[in-house]
């Protein structure tokens, strides 16, 4: 079984109010342990509702989610999903607590009862794994956007979680920031072999995902390696969404009758296409 | 008519031991009827900025002139003057959808007229002229819960809420932040028609290179709370050394523009900044390689 099984979950808001909303419509989804997916969709297209799935912030109307086999309906097990599956949110001033960055990170370890010298070996190595170790007795009010949100990465890693699931965690950033944030995530699933299940509206961000998911109007639309979703120029268009740059102009260029492969997806092979 | 800053300083809390300078001797002029662009990474001063362009925040040092008018004069009686000069700067913030709060959309728009106590006829006329400028149709919209929009619908509802105060200067912090791109690119049509059509000044702090490059005629670059560029957003980004220390990069199609030539495709010129630009410029130079090849081919066949 995979470390993520959805099987037919939709999801109602506020159901049999005049408010109702379905959010998620027979959605199935797995995936593997230490696999990086990239989840892509509009606005209200479902994404952020599939993601609080993934740790029993939300619970399926119809349908079964299960997380390493835990079945996140059983409520007795809340705990260990939640200890496996770890949330970053897009605004990082939501989400620090602490008036100081060690304080935050072992917040989460705290809560699970770990003893207090595991506790304190597993902030260091968190903080040490987001290059954050120097910020240690900063307040995090001082810190920047890309720092903060390396913070609370590291408060999931000090609860040894498995799965990073990130709503946007970059969308208010700075360039800078949003390249430290992307950095650390690249580094954790692949030197670590985390499971990463990305939500992003920068398509740039999705390329190096081991698989994409695109959502819209709470369906799964279609999904496959980066190269196959993006050659698709017109279908994400079409979706509202958008394709990085190069595979953009590699699709206009060869309306025009240049023959470029339909794989391209970096510059650097649209470079290579052009000159060879 | 302009939007003056003269060597403006600004301290946050001053005199304490949090005091920490945000701006530093600032000065420049944004003109009417111009597009500028405000960038800079975290931290480095664009919202302090954008604060004292309505007078939010007064400089603790320099002055700040709207249409000549001092925001913060040692006269008393200038008031009026001062008033009305703040009423020509709309200003739309980080995020403004989560400033709405009225059960329909024609009630939020009509908040910010109704408090400066038009009549309901003005209001109800404002309210109808601000959502036709955001492309939000008033029949379909007005009556409904601006709840129940999509995430950049709700910002076009933010933003008429203050074009119904009617501004010659539309100030905007991050406009396409956490926008999906369908709705990323409809709100840059809404802003770069309202500068077009209606004749607007707009005044936008972005991250994003590529936006500035294919919008902005004017750009004011900030590092540390001081004024390091202030150029056509084309001359900026030739500086990469001065772009770099801001924590910025140049445009990505301006980069790859730069890597094509590198790579030898004899492109004329190099500067595009917009994809439009950049296929034209490809599409010339990969015909010229390619025609070139083929005479060379010719030449060569022959014995």
């Amino acid at each position: 079984m995979a470390f993520i099984e959805l099987d037919h979950v939709s999801h109602i808001y506020h159901a049999g109010t005049e408010n109702e909303h379905q959010a998620l419509s027979d959605v199935s989804l797995s995936i593997e342990e230490g696999e990086f997916v990239a989840i892509l969709g509009t606005n209200g297209s479902g994404k952020s509702t599939l993601a609080k799935h993934l740790n029993a912030l939300l619970l399926p109307t119809r349908g079964t989610c299960r997380i390493a086999g835990y079945d996140t309906c059983e409520e007795e097990d809340l705990w260990k999903i939640r200890q496996e599956v770890s949330m970053v949110f897009q605004n990082p001033d939501n989400q620090i607590i602490a008036a100081v960055v060690e304080d935050d990170v072992a917040f989460g370890p705290e809560n699970l009862g770990m003893p207090p010298e595991t506790i304190r070996e597993n902030v260091h190595r968190a903080l040490e794994a987001v290059h954050m170790t120097r910020f240690r007795k900063f307040a995090p009010h001082l810190l920047s956007g890309g720092q903060k949100q390396r913070v609370a990465i590291a408060g999931a890693l000090a609860m040894q979680t498995h799965c990073l699931v990130l709503d946007e965690p970059t969308a208010m950033l700075d360039p800078q920031g949003r390249e430290e944030v992307m950095t650390t995530v690249r580094q954790l699933h692949q030197e670590r072999g985390m499971t990463i299940v990305h939500i992003t509206h920068f398509m740039e961000e999705a390329v190096d995902a081991d698989r994409i998911v695109v959502m819209d109007q709470g369906r799964l639309v279609v999904q496959g390696k980066p190269r196959e979703i993006f050659a698709q120029a017109d279908r994400m268009k079409d979706l509202g969404l958008d394709v990085p740059l190069a595979a953009e102009l590699a699709s206009q260029l060869r309306k025009k009758g240049v023959p470029l492969p339909q794989s391209i997806l970096t510059d650097e092979e649209l470079v290579a296409a052009l000159t060879q | 008519m302009s939007i003056a800053l003269e060597h403006i300083e600004y301290l946050y809390m001053p005199k304490t031991p949090f005091e920490r300078q945000a701006l530093s001797d600032v000065s420049a002029i944004i003109d009417e009827g111009s597009f500028t662009a405000i960038a800079g990474h975290t931290g480095s001063g664009k919202s302090t900025l954008l604060q004292h362009l309505n007078g939010l925040l007064h400089p603790t040092r320099g002055r700040v002139l709207v249409d000549g008018v001092d925001l913060q004069p040692a006269d008393k009686k200038m008031r009026q003057a001062v008033k009305e000069a703040r009423h020509k700067v709309g200003m739309v913030f980080q995020y403004p959808e989560q400033q709405l709060f009225e059960e329909t959309v024609e009630a939020d728009v009509a908040f910010g007229p109704r408090n400066l106590g038009c009549t309901e006829q003005e209001i109800s006329q404002r309210v109808q002229e601000a959502l036709q400028l955001v492309h939000l149709d008033y029949d379909t919209y007005a009556k409904r819960s601006p709840f129940q929009l999509s995430g950049g619908q709700k910002r076009r509802v933010a933003i008429a809420g203050v074009l119904a105060l009617r501004p010659k200067y539309l100030v905007l912090d991050e406009p396409t932040a956490g926008l999906d791109p369908r709705g990323r690119e409809e709100l840059i049509r809404t802003i770069r028609r309202l500068h077009e059509k209606q004749g607007m000044t707009i005044i936008f702090v972005s991250h994003n290179m590529d936006d500035i490059a294919r919008l902005a005629d004017h750009l004011l670059v900030l590092n540390q709370g001081r004024l390091v560029c202030d150029d056509v957003p084309k001359h900026a980004f030739a500086q990469e050394a001065m772009l770099r220390e801001a924590g910025l990069r140049p445009p990505h199609v301006m980069k790859l523009m730069q890597d094509l030539c590198a790579a030898g495709l004899p492109l004329q010129e190099e500067t595009a900044l917009t994809m439009h630009e950049a296929m034209d410029e490809i599409l010339a130079a990969y015909r010229r390689q390619t025609s070139k090849n083929r005479q060379r081919k010719e030449k060569g066949g022959k014995p």
